[in-house]
């Protein structure tokens, strides 16, 4: 009983290629596992709504950040680009518009940072302040932190690309990096609505 | 020339395996991304854990075999009870569900390995540490009491008594980041069993033709991503309340209790759902082997499955009808929680459909199927009674409940593992494992189990609640008690005898060969233990079971279904 | 052979002796009926167990079918020696079959839901009547407080009227959390319902039948929850009532007590305590203004005698290892005037 079993005669369609691809799978299992993850603050969020005790309560101390999320949801665009040039071959034009994509990214955190800088220093809202300021801190904060790895991700292909190591055949890598950084910007866009749109 | 030890002696390169040092042996494992290795690994380790969180379980209830029982004090036997529950789930019933999915997925579908190697030896190795540290937890900081900093929260860990003024010290920040670790684990697991079983099956293997444990591993595989985060995130709140000030769990800040069970069972009741399918796996390819006839209704098992992992994200508040949640809430989780009850009874006729006019033969991992079925018959219709809401607010928190979720966590899953050791053992080892010991493990542990925890049921309906330390005498609780150790001692025995037959078997079991029960998987076809491999050709299969189809070439599967 | 036997006996005796002493509690308790949720004598109890009989009748009739097809397969498929090893017919499934066993359940599972919801109602929906006594209960680490109006304040023994079930008269009670999450447990009266902090919950009891109930915590809140213990007195109205003066009167100043009392206000048993009439009203601890009318002390840890009562304000750990209240460490004349002087707040 050592034999594989007998061999059947086969379909015209090689097998494997009507299978999906394994980075494909991987990543939107990740996508999806980090949702629920994310779900669970904004669903905390949401449920602290009004109940702080004390103040500074969203309605004195939030302005919606508009350029940090114009810039953030752009990257998402400039990042597509970026793919669509490295499918072409063209890794000049990949490297610009990847090396946008980071900029816009960096200029996201940099905004939260300012901003962040203000509620602490000027209005006095910590994460211990009250559960305004738990939920806030704790949901925007784990967001930047998705932020912060996607950057790292990126800047480490940017100086990959840089001391000429890209080309065509790490397509499909580059490509589900993208994917998690359109994750990372969707989930802002969640983000942004619960906090400054239904939040305040 | 390089390349594994395997291929090295296949190719003559090495001439005596034996004198390979002990410390390259020990190397190999450590880096090794084979998943049958990881899975054995997986396995072992769970197994390490359940000896050692089996003799906590042999102290509670050693002190409460009498009442004003004081072997240890209260503060000790609350961390035995947090230890052996948390312990129980994460480091028992997690790693051996994960080492046999690890170890069977890719033999099943034809497949070399799983889709990402090491990231599967990156979430052992997470897993392996994160025990290490709940455990390190006993010696690790200021030692309170003479117990170290062990968690003494309950395996629950319900706030606000998780909060900094009512858990001093680092004990529940153990619980977390162990915990937490071996969550992540967990979920790299996770995300390699569904790339595998999506990407990676063999050809003519559509979905529909991959075997039934494959098909529970993905619905496991989905749970584990939807459901562990919640876990994470709830204590990532907690951690943030404990070290940084945050008011998630705060109730003197406006902070509520009740979110920390909300998040909690959110990812609980999923969780035991992710230990007992496995449970149902292994059952969906043992006992039709051992009845010799094919499973009763494939895609009705699978649906059921799928069905059950999906209404079981809508029971969570089950837990929590003591709460004070509104009647239309209490009416809504009953609801759903009686109606999962109806796709897990459906796999339990299928399995009786299957065994009903088969040829049934009662070796070790048979009987323990068998005893899996009845004790999850009776761990079903409990579960069944405690979903009628009234009943549960006289019996939650009771000795009936604890009773209720051993007969599933042990009845059901520990028996089919037992099962499951005694049926892939010869696989993975080359050796057979001991019928008769085999046969004294299962009636010492099977006695043993009904008198601990049918016993059990009539305890909570006393009126003794869990997580009691001691009870007091006058209560007609001593006889109950007394009786559920004398079985936990018959148990503990049973355990050392499958120890000393693993042992035993290990280095002088008869040989197994390639296929020793008849069976009719693809993991059957290789040799005992595979080569590294698995395959020295991708196969090829036609039907849900390719080697009936070679055994049969006369009455051929794939004529069928 | 003969020195093994002897040190396994050794060994074996060894967790024998250790036992803590039961403080007169076995015998209290055996005085009273097992606190066992069929023994109802109040109506949600009586609630509860008309359903949970309904229940267990259908899951009954399930489990004999069931098991009763596991273990006749079991007998009547067996392989018997002699067999020819031929496989049996493979039977893949059954449409119609499967279709009947997913009927019928749904429809068991069906009327199983209503009438859990029906109860539900019941129980929990239960308008308060105008003038019931409404008892507030505050649990705390690890002892209950018993808030009655006209500023009766008691601890550990809740006593209720009895409720005529012609014409009942039941105690609602509303309870709230000083710490951690609870559970107000007395299985013979109702089911549980937790005591959370930051959250309002109430729950109500009609017994019929006077007597002392048994009860506990029922969620686990820290190291004495095993101890957190309450019992119920359930007297008729007049005894009642009787209680609820003597309750609103101050304790009798006794003058022979004198010293004891000194010693109490003057050391830190007023932070923690109250007694009315005197200089304590501590709110950390329990009321013990009356303190010699309860049956038990630590929360039903001990009998409430002078030695007992000795023991505890020395050193509550060794009753109730963990207790909140630290050990006094007076000096033994102290300790016996203290208790002398407790053993008048009658």
């Amino acid at each position: 009983m050592a034999a594989a079993p007998t061999t059947i005669p086969t379909a015209a369609v090689q097998w494997s290629t009507i299978l999906p691809r394994r980075g494909r799978v991987g990543i939107v299992a990740l996508i999806l596992t980090e949702s629920v993850f994310f779900s669970i603050f904004v669903v905390a969020y949401i449920f602290y709504v009004g109940k702080s005790l004390t103040g500074p309560y969203p309605k004195d101390v939030l302005s919606p950040p508009i350029l940090n999320t114009i810039c953030l949801l752009s990257s998402s665009i400039t990042v597509v680009l970026a793919i669509r040039a490295l499918r072409a071959g063209s890794i000049r034009s990949f490297a610009t518009w990847w090396f946008v994509t980071f900029a816009l990214g960096f200029e996201f955190m940099i905004g939260t940072a300012i901003e962040w800088h203000r509620l602490i220093y000027h209005d006095g809202l910590t994460i211990r302040t009250n559960l305004f300021g738990t939920t806030y801190y704790s949901l925007v904060g784990l967001h930047a932190l998705h932020v912060t790895v996607g950057l790292l991700l990126i800047l480490l292909v940017l100086i990959l690309t840089m001391c000429g190591y890209m080309n065509e055949r790490h397509l499909e890598r580059t490509d589900i990096l993208s994917w998690y950084w359109h994750f990372v910007d969707a989930v802002w866009v969640v983000v942004f609505l619960t906090v400054y749109v239904v939040g305040r | 020339m390089a390349g594994t030890i395997d291929q090295q002696i296949a190719l003559g390169a090495v001439d005596d395996p034996q004198a390979l040092p002990l410390l390259g042996k020990v190397h190999e494992w450590i880096v090794t991304v084979d998943h049958k290795r990881l899975g054995l690994m997986y396995i072992m380790g769970g197994l390490f854990f359940f000896v050692i969180a089996g003799l906590q379980a042999l102290t509670i209830r050693l002190q409460l075999a009498f009442p004003d029982g004081a072997i240890v004090p209260p503060q000790v036997f609350n961390r035995l009870l947090t230890m052996h529950g948390t312990a129980m789930v994460f480091l028992v019933g997690m790693p051996i569900l994960t080492g046999f999915f690890n170890y069977l997925v890719p033999l099943m579908i034809g497949a070399r390995d799983l889709a990402f190697p090491r990231l599967n030896a990156f979430g052992f190795w997470l897993w392996f540490f994160g025990a290490f540290l709940l455990y390190f937890s006993y010696i690790g900081g200021d030692g309170l009491y003479g117990a170290g900093s062990a968690p003494d929260v309950g395996w629950f860990a319900y706030a606000p008594l998780t909060e900094l003024p009512f858990s001093r010290g680092n004990s529940t920040d153990y619980w977390i980041l162990s915990i937490f670790l071996t969550s992540v684990g967990t979920t790299a697991t996770a995300i390699n069993i569904i790339t595998s079983a999506f990407c990676m099956r063999c050809e003519g293997m559509t979905l529909t033709k991959m075997p039934v444990l494959v098909w529970l591993a993905v619905v496991v595989a989905f749970q584990m991503l939807v459901a562990l985060p919640p876990l994470s995130a709830a204590q990532a709140m907690l951690l943030l309340d404990r070290f940084l000030g945050a008011h998630f769990f705060d109730t003197q800040a406006g902070g509520s209790a009740i979110l920390w069970q909300h998040f909690f069972w959110i990812f609980g009741h999923p969780e035991v759902y992710i230990l007992v399918i496995p449970a149902f796996a292994f059952a969906s390819e043992i006992i039709p082997v051992f009845s010799r006839k094919v499973i009763f209704g494939y895609s009705v098992m699978v649906a059921a499955s799928a069905a059950i992992a999906f209404i079981s994200l809508s029971v969570w508040a089950h837990h929590m009808f003591s709460v004070g949640m509104t009647p239309v809430g209490n009416s809504f989780f009953a609801a759903s929680s009686m109606l999962v009850g109806v796709p897990t009874g459906i796999k339990i006729f299928n399995w009786l459909g299957t065994i009903w006019g088969g040829k049934l033969r009662f070796r070790v991992p048979m009987l323990f199927s068998l005893a899996f079925i009845f004790q999850f018959l009776v761990a079903g219709l409990t579960g069944i009674m405690l979903a009628v809401v009234p009943f549960d607010w006289q019996v939650t928190d009771t000795y009936f409940v604890v009773a209720h979720f051993h007969y599933v966590l042990v009845g059901a899953i520990i028996f089919m593992d037992f099962a499951a050791i005694y049926y892939w053992f010869p696989k993975a080892t080359g050796r057979m494992l001991s019928e008769t010991l085999g046969k004294w493990h299962f009636w010492l542990f099977f006695i043993g189990f009904h008198v601990t925890f049918d016993t059990m049921h009539f305890a909570g309906l006393r009126g003794m609640p869990r997580r009691i330390y001691t009870f007091q005498p006058g209560r007609g609780l001593e006889t109950l008690n007394f009786v559920e150790s004398v079985g936990a001692l018959l148990q503990g025995i049973a355990v050392l005898v499958l120890v000393i037959n693993v042992i035993r078997s290990l280095r002088s079991g008869d040989p197994a060969g390639n296929d020793p029960w008849d069976a009719w998987t693809l993991e059957w076809s290789t040799t005992s233990p595979p080569p590294e491999y698995n395959f020295a050709e991708t196969p090829v299969v036609r039907s849900r079971r390719p080697l009936w189809d070679l055994k049969h070439p006369e009455d051929p599967d794939w004529k069928y279904e | 052979m003969q020195r093994w036997c002897l040190t396994i006996a050794v060994i074996a005796c060894a967790p024998v002796a250790a036992f803590a002493d039961d403080w007169g509690m076995g015998d209290s308790n055996s005085k009273i009926p097992p606190s066992s949720v069929f023994d109802a004598v109040s109506t949600p109890a009586h609630e509860i167990n008309t359903v949970t009989f309904f229940v267990i009748a259908i899951t009954a009739v399930i489990f004999v079918i069931v098991a009763g097809l596991l273990a006749y397969s079991i007998v009547r498929f067996r392989v018997r020696p002699g067999d020819d090893g031929r496989e049996p017919p493979q039977v893949y499934g059954s449409n119609p079959i499967e279709f009947a066993w997913t009927t019928v359940p749904v429809l068991i599972v069906l009327v199983l839901t209503l009438v859990t919801i029906r109860t539900i109602y019941t129980v929990q929906a239960r308008a308060r009547p105008p003038g019931a006594l409404v008892v507030h209960v505050i649990a705390h680490q690890w002892w209950w407080e018993f808030r009655y109006p006209d500023g009766i304040v008691t601890a550990n023994e809740l006593h209720v009227p009895l409720s005529d079930p012609t014409a009942p008269t039941p105690t609602f009670l509303d309870l709230e959390s000083a710490d951690v999450a609870h559970s107000f447990w007395v299985p013979r009266l109702a089911g549980k319902t937790d005591v959370i902090p930051n959250k309002k919950n109430s729950t109500w009891i009609d017994p019929h039948v006077a007597g002392t109930y048994l009860g506990q915590c029922g969620e686990f809140c820290g190291t004495q929850h095993g101890l957190m213990l309450l019992r119920v007195i359930v007297e008729p109205r007049s005894d009642f009532d009787r209680w609820v003066s003597a309750q609103k009167d101050p304790p009798a100043m006794d003058a022979s007590a004198a010293h004891g009392r000194q010693v109490f206000e003057s050391t830190a048993c007023v932070n923690c305590h109250t007694i009315r009439g005197t200089a304590a009203d501590g709110r950390f601890g329990p009321d013990l203004t009356h303190l010699m009318t309860r049956e038990t002390i630590g929360a039903g840890v001990a009998m409430n005698t002078r030695d007992h009562l000795k023991i505890w304000v020395n050193d509550p750990n060794v009753m109730k290892p963990g207790a909140l209240m630290p050990a006094m460490n007076l000096g033994d004349k102290d300790l016996d005037d203290l208790v002398a002087y407790l053993a008048t707040l009658r």
